[in-house]
């Protein structure tokens, strides 16, 4: 069953082509990989995957329906959860709250319900220690644990990660594939932005590498790392 | 820290008490006292529903004196030309603010920051114009309420009985609690609005708006129902003016500084988007007024300096500054997790 389809999606900004005739295919349970060099077009992928952009040709499905006109909003009630690159939390609320926003508006929960559900979350993302604090004084590297705490805060069914590991220890990085491997075994999608590619090849089942917005190749993620093109591409990035 | 717990009690055991004296000042106070308070009281509520609108939900509107006119106007014809009770009038007002307020914010919405402000006051001006031209409500010139309307207003007789006044202090008290009640009133609504689903919603569009829609949060729907209900309280505190004013004028009715530069300055010395704010800046109001009152036009100058300041060196106001020191917080709008997850 696939959950979400991209059908020949393209978007440009002025006259560069950042997303260039992309087709991809994601099936239900699956969790897929993205990989490519800084530029290459990921992150603007999950805009239109999430509706933050609208493509200029191409459509969009999710569950089998077409959603190319539907908004950021209703595509994260409809199932659609998503971290930023770049942490966005709101600043003023605590780490708490920023998770109740998302738990009660994307998941459509009751405050009651919300409350449990998001402590549980804070729990498993380790941010238990800064529940209460403000989130615009956190460092980064919590605030990127909250970005993926409130985008499973909303009760997704595809989730969408966007460089969630960088600038992570060894330790801190395994605790990080811990968590995304219980959301995985929960029975949610999921499609992970990533350069660190150990911690990323550990969880995926497959991998897509997009290359000048245009989709290089898919497949299993021993065909693509050890492809001709990918090599070259990442020769001098990745070591 | 106990030592502001302590504190905030006091503060709270404080403000309790000036509640229940305000309760008691038409009995005990002179009318000149009532009246007052009266103008205290619905400036309050104005500055709250603005706060709500401009801090809360980043409507900087400067046209809500159309509302007031509105609720004005409204009151006026329910009382002359359907010859109803004016406290009918009240609710009518509010009514009436609400649904005009439905064209207003589907046109201005399409706007943001000044453009938006700009819009709400051409707007403003357009209403009070067009109210101009209603003949039956004395056009241009106003009109003021038939003889004897307010001393046959529902309870008037009664207070003046109980009281042992006359009917136009009668009146005069009636409106006068109609307005506390008013008030109170408000800052509940706008206490429990803020804590809902909704209030926290409108926190996290303030904080960033696209990180707000990227979780389910719908920024032009909170904003609308902000809109409209801020418009509705505006509408119904208008009515409830001008039936103590007793003569509406489209300039009385839809004026700019009473309506609007006013609250205004209010808001922002007390504090915009801090919920005390508007009852600290209404007290700081009251006695700028009562002692500068002799001075004229320097009277409001002086405001505008005073109002320039506190936005350039304390953003959030008096309350804000006060809060901010000494970590009291009176009406708390977080939200705590359930005690079982408490860090400690
Ligand atoms: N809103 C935007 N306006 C203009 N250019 C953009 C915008 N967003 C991204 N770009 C450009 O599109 C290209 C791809 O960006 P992005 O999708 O963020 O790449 P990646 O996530 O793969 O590093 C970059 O050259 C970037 O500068
Ligand atoms: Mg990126």
């Amino acid at each position: 069953m696939t959950i979400l389809a991209l059908k020949s999606v393209s978007k440009s900004f002025g006259a560069l082509k950042v997303t260039n005739d992309v087709t991809l295919e994601v099936e239900r349970g699956e969790a897929l990989g993205i990989i490519g060099p800084n530029g290459a077009g990921k992150s603007t992928l999950f805009n239109l995957i999430t509706g933050n952009l609208k493509p200029d040709a191409g459509t969009v499905e999710f569950d089998g329906r077409d959603v190319t006109r539907v908004t950021a909003m209703d595509r994260v009630r409809a199932g659609i959860g998503r971290s930023f690159q770049i942490p966005q939390p709101f600043t003023h609320l605590s780490v708490y709250e920023n998770l109740l926003v998302a738990a009660q508006f994307g998941g459509n929960l009751h405050r009651s319900e919300a409350a449990h559900f998001c402590v549980d979350i804070i729990e498993r993302t380790g941010l238990l220690q800064v529940i209460e604090e403000p989130a615009g004084g956190l460092p980064l590297l919590q605030r990127k644990r909250l970005e993926l705490a409130r985008a499973m805060a909303t009760s997704p069914r595809l989730i969408l990660l966007d460089e969630i590991a960088g600038g992570l220890t060894d330790a801190e990085c395994g605790d990080l594939v811990r968590t995304i491997k219980g959301i995985h075994r929960h029975g949610t999608t999921i499609i992970w932005i990533e350069h660190v590619l150990h911690a990323l090849t550990s969880v995926v089942d497959r991998l897509a590498v997009l290359n000048f917005g245009k989709m290089l190749m898919v497949g299993g993620v021993n065909a693509v790392m050890n492809s001709p093109e990918v090599k070259e591409i990442y020769l001098g990035i990745e070591v | 820290m106990p030592e502001t717990l302590f504190r905030t009690m006091m503060i709270r055991g404080f403000g309790l008490l000036a509640v229940l004296m305000l309760f008691v000042v038409p009995v005990i106070g002179s009318r000149a006292m009532v009246q007052d308070l009266f103008g205290v009281l619905t400036l309050l509520v104005l500055a709250l529903n603005w706060n709500l609108l401009a801090g809360f939900a980043g409507l900087v509107s400067v046209g809500q004196q159309a509302f007031v006119g509105l609720g004005a106007y409204t009151m006026f014809a329910c009382v002359i030309l359907l010859d109803v009770d004016p406290l009918w009038g009240i609710l009518a007002g509010g009514a009436v603010a609400m649904i005009v307020a439905v064209p207003v914010a589907i046109f201005t919405f399409r706007l943001s920051g000044a453009y938006f402000a700009i819009a709400t006051w051409v707007l403003a001006e357009i209403v009070r114009l067009v109210l101009a031209q209603w003949k039956a409500l004395g056009g241009g010139t106003g009109t003021s309420l038939p003889k004897g309307t307010t001393k046959d207003m529902w309870g008037v007789q009664w207070l003046k009985d109980t009281l042992d006044v006359s009917s136009s202090a009668a009146s005069d008290a009636l409106t006068y609690w109609l307005a506390l009640v008013l008030a109170l009133g408000t800052l509940a609504a706008a206490y429990v609005f803020l804590r809902s689903k909704a209030g926290l919603g409108l926190q996290a569009i303030r904080d960033n708006v696209g990180a707000a829609r990227s979780v389910g949060v719908d920024p032009t729907r909170l904003k609308a129902w902000i809109f409209l209900l801020t418009a509705a309280g505006t509408g119904v505190c208008g009515a409830l003016l001008f039936i103590q004013i007793t003569r509406v004028t489209p300039e009385a009715a839809f004026s700019v500084v009473d309506w609007k530069a006013f609250v205004i300055f209010i808001t922002v010395i007390g504090g915009v988007g801090t919920l005390p704010g508007p009852i600290v800046g209404v007290i700081v109001f009251y006695i700028l007024q009562r002692t500068l009152a002799d001075y004229g036009t320097i009277y409001l100058i002086v405001l505008g300096l005073i109002g320039i300041a506190v936005m350039l060196f304390a953003h959030r106001g008096l309350w804000g500054l006060f809060a901010d020191k000494t970590g009291i917080e009176l009406l708390p709008l977080r939200h705590l997790p359930p005690r079982s997850a408490h860090s400690s």
